[in-house]
């Protein structure tokens, strides 16, 4: 165990977590950001694969228009070709109640709702403000709570947004209580930009954990700057124990060409399992699944411990 | 919040409790915040990209630029073992010495020390291992055996009056011995510094270290050499360094090296590539306030043109994203 108030020099006064769950984004905000459309047989094989690995929540799909995100069209064949593991949750996204209805009907058991935390990339990204978004998404809860099923809330650009630049903590800590109050049972705080540094992601966390228990916080970093772990690291300070990411890092970043995204989960899972924390993954599988899908994909992971690891 | 009850703010939010009490946000502000982080508020950097084989005069001019306030210039091994810097006595006696900048020179042995102090060597550093095989592989002898070699370069430096920095490679894994107790750093960590060298560098060579791994081991050794003479030397090969290099921050040590554009690596450590990037590195500590009198603008610059002149794409996620954005 990993105690670190007992350390001079240490003023955190805080036990790291003993578990972390890793929600692992790959096949929905990964493939999303990937240029390749990828056939369903591999999206599935790959969910399977992650599957075996351990991971405990696996985004399958979105339920979007397929106008808007062609990756996605095949949401509902994904949803149901998939094997079903006992005990692993696979979550879709809803932005509406159209998307919601669809979901059910394929089978979906818990939904995932988008906020924002700023006004302009609300409205550039969804076409609404944050006010508007959030009165969308008190229907799909209404209607989720009425069919039993469990509702995750995102808040995007927590830590900078790509247009409006800096985002107040209080902003963050208002969307954030609005879905939690709302009826999402935990609320995924995204650096969309990965801007932030441990600092910005202090403040930020101070600010959402005064309006929503730490407990129903989950952290979505982007490394875009390289700054990901350590903003991880800090979160888990802070006592967060759940913990986006996706398999090889797949998801560039939409709005820097060329930049990375997403954190990669090999690179999380070895960063927890070095600080003692257990996450229920067998990394050599999370690498089995990242290397295939690399290779279906075409490109290099952009996670450093599969890079390392094929070295020697 | 002094004044009120733990029930009441149990049932009040933040949020509500400022609009109807606009003066407790000046009594709050006067909390701790809730890590209770504290970082260095100064923290030096040591930019080892020139050293690590990147033999450019004009890279440690523009380096020299930045505010780094310590560029390791080169490296004065036999250029047998490593071709890259054979022409040492050239860079150290063609770069331009900014005033206050430090240029120190690795120098593994007297021969080498007195070729660099002929060339104008003001600083240098001498190399050991917390690793016996690695010690053996990569300089050809134990760790005891290399002490006595450093012994007589650190005596040579004290008569000369020129300080000597000692760095520990494998301090957190070693390529061929796998796991090093924390215990072996701090013997080797030790006795370097009380040979008489002002800092000791703690090396993670092949990057396998983890917060956790950081935490064992700065512990160790900060029980045997003051923290004020420590440093971290954090490769990123697994994509640990930043986490590490934040544990060691919090912990008190306040010296970092990191290589610019990410570039260099130990020759001698099988796919070590990954020195941290200096950008990388200065994102995140001016993110968590803390100062460190260099401009990332100007060693974004630095990276740009020696990736350029190297053909080499960047290391540096900040540099990748850095100008890009919409």
């Amino acid at each position: 165990l990993f105690n670190m108030s007992a350390v001079a020099g240490l003023r955190a006064g805080r036990t790291l977590p003993d578990k972390v769950k890793i929600v692992e984004v790959g096949p929905r905000d990964g493939l999303q950001n990937e240029k390749t459309i990828v056939p369903t047989e591999t999206k599935i094989h790959l969910i399977d694969m992650l599957s075996a690995s351990g991971l405990s929540v696996i985004e399958a799909t979105s339920f979007v228009s397929p106008k808007w995100v062609p990756q996605m069209a095949d949401q509902v064949e994904v949803m149901k070709g998939i094997d079903r593991k006992p005990g692993v949750s696979y979550p879709v996204l809803t932005p509406n109640l159209k998307g919601f209805q669809a979901a059910v009907k394929a089978g979906a058991s818990e939904v995932a709702i988008f906020g924002a935390a700023s006004e302009l990339f609300s409205k550039k990204n969804i076409n609404c403000s944050v006010e508007e978004s959030l009165q969308r998404f008190d229907e799909v809860v209404r209607m989720a709570k009425e069919a039993g099923v469990r509702v995750r809330g995102y808040v995007s650009c927590v830590l900078g947004c790509p247009y409006e630049g800096n985002v107040a903590p209080e902003k963050v800590a208002h969307v954030a209580k609005r879905l939690y109050s709302m009826g999402c049972y935990e609320i995924s705080l995204g650096d969309t930009t990965g801007v932030g540094t441990p600092g910005s992601m202090s403040d930020m966390l101070e600010a959402v954990s005064r309006e929503v228990p730490v407990n129903a916080l989950a952290v979505h970093c982007h490394d875009t700057y390289g700054q990901a772990l350590a903003n991880i690291l800090v979160a888990l300070q802070m006592g967060i124990s759940v913990i986006d990411s996706s398999v090889a890092g797949l998801g560039g970043c939409p709005y820097a060409s060329g930049a990375s995204g997403n954190v990669a989960t090999e690179d999380v899972v070895y960063m927890l399992h070095g600080l003692g924390i257990q996450t229920g993954v067998d990394l050599s599988k999370l690498m089995d699944a990242g290397a295939f899908i690399c290779r279906t994909l075409n490109r290099r992971t952009s996670s450093k411990v599969a890079q390392a690891t094929c070295k020697l | 919040m002094g004044n009120v009850p733990t029930a009441v703010k149990h049932c009040l939010s933040y949020e509500q409790l400022i609009q109807d009490y606009p003066w407790l946000k000046r009594l709050l502000l006067e909390e701790k915040n809730i890590t209770g982080h504290e970082y260095p508020e100064f923290v030096r950097i040591v930019e080892v990209g020139p050293r690590d084989g990147l033999q450019n005069e004009k890279l440690i001019d523009m380096l020299s630029g930045t505010g780094l306030p310590v560029i390791e210039a080169t490296s004065f091994v036999s250029s047998k073992w490593v071709p890259q810097m054979a022409d040492h006595t050239d860079v150290l006696r063609g770069i331009h010495r900014e005033p206050h900048v430090r240029y120190p020179v690795l120098t593994p042995n007297l021969q080498g020390f007195h070729d660099a102090v002929a060339a104008g060597a003001t600083e240098v550093a001498v190399f050991g291992s917390a690793s016996e095989t690695f010690s053996k592989k990569n300089i050809n002898c134990s760790i005891d055996e290399s002490m006595l070699r450093f012994e007589e370069v650190i005596k040579a430096a004290k008569e000369r009056q020129i300080p000597v920095r000692g760095y520990v490679s494998c301090a957190l894994g070693c390529p061929y011995e796998g796991h090093i107790e924390p215990s072996k750093v701090s013997e080797v960590a030790k006795r370097l510094y009380e040979m008489g060298c002002y800092e000791i560098s703690l090396g993670d060579t092949i990057g396998v270290g983890t917060p956790g791994s950081m935490f064992k081991m700065l512990q160790s050794v900060m029980a045997e050499v003051p923290t004020n003479a420590l440093a971290v030397h954090c490769h990123d090969t697994y994509g640990q360094a930043l986490p590490n290099i934040l544990i060691a921050l919090q912990m008190g040590v306040c010296v970092v090296d990191s290589a610019v554009a990410g570039l260099g690596g130990c020759p001698y450590a099988q796919g070590s590539s990954g020195n941290v990037s200096t950008e990388d590195v200065l994102y995140m500590l001016h993110g968590v306030g803390v100062e460190t009198g260099v401009n990332l603008a100007k060693v974004l610059e630095a990276g740009d043109f020696i990736c350029e002149a190297l053909g080499r794409q960047t290391n540096s996620r900040v540099a990748r994203a850095r100008g890009r954005t919409l």
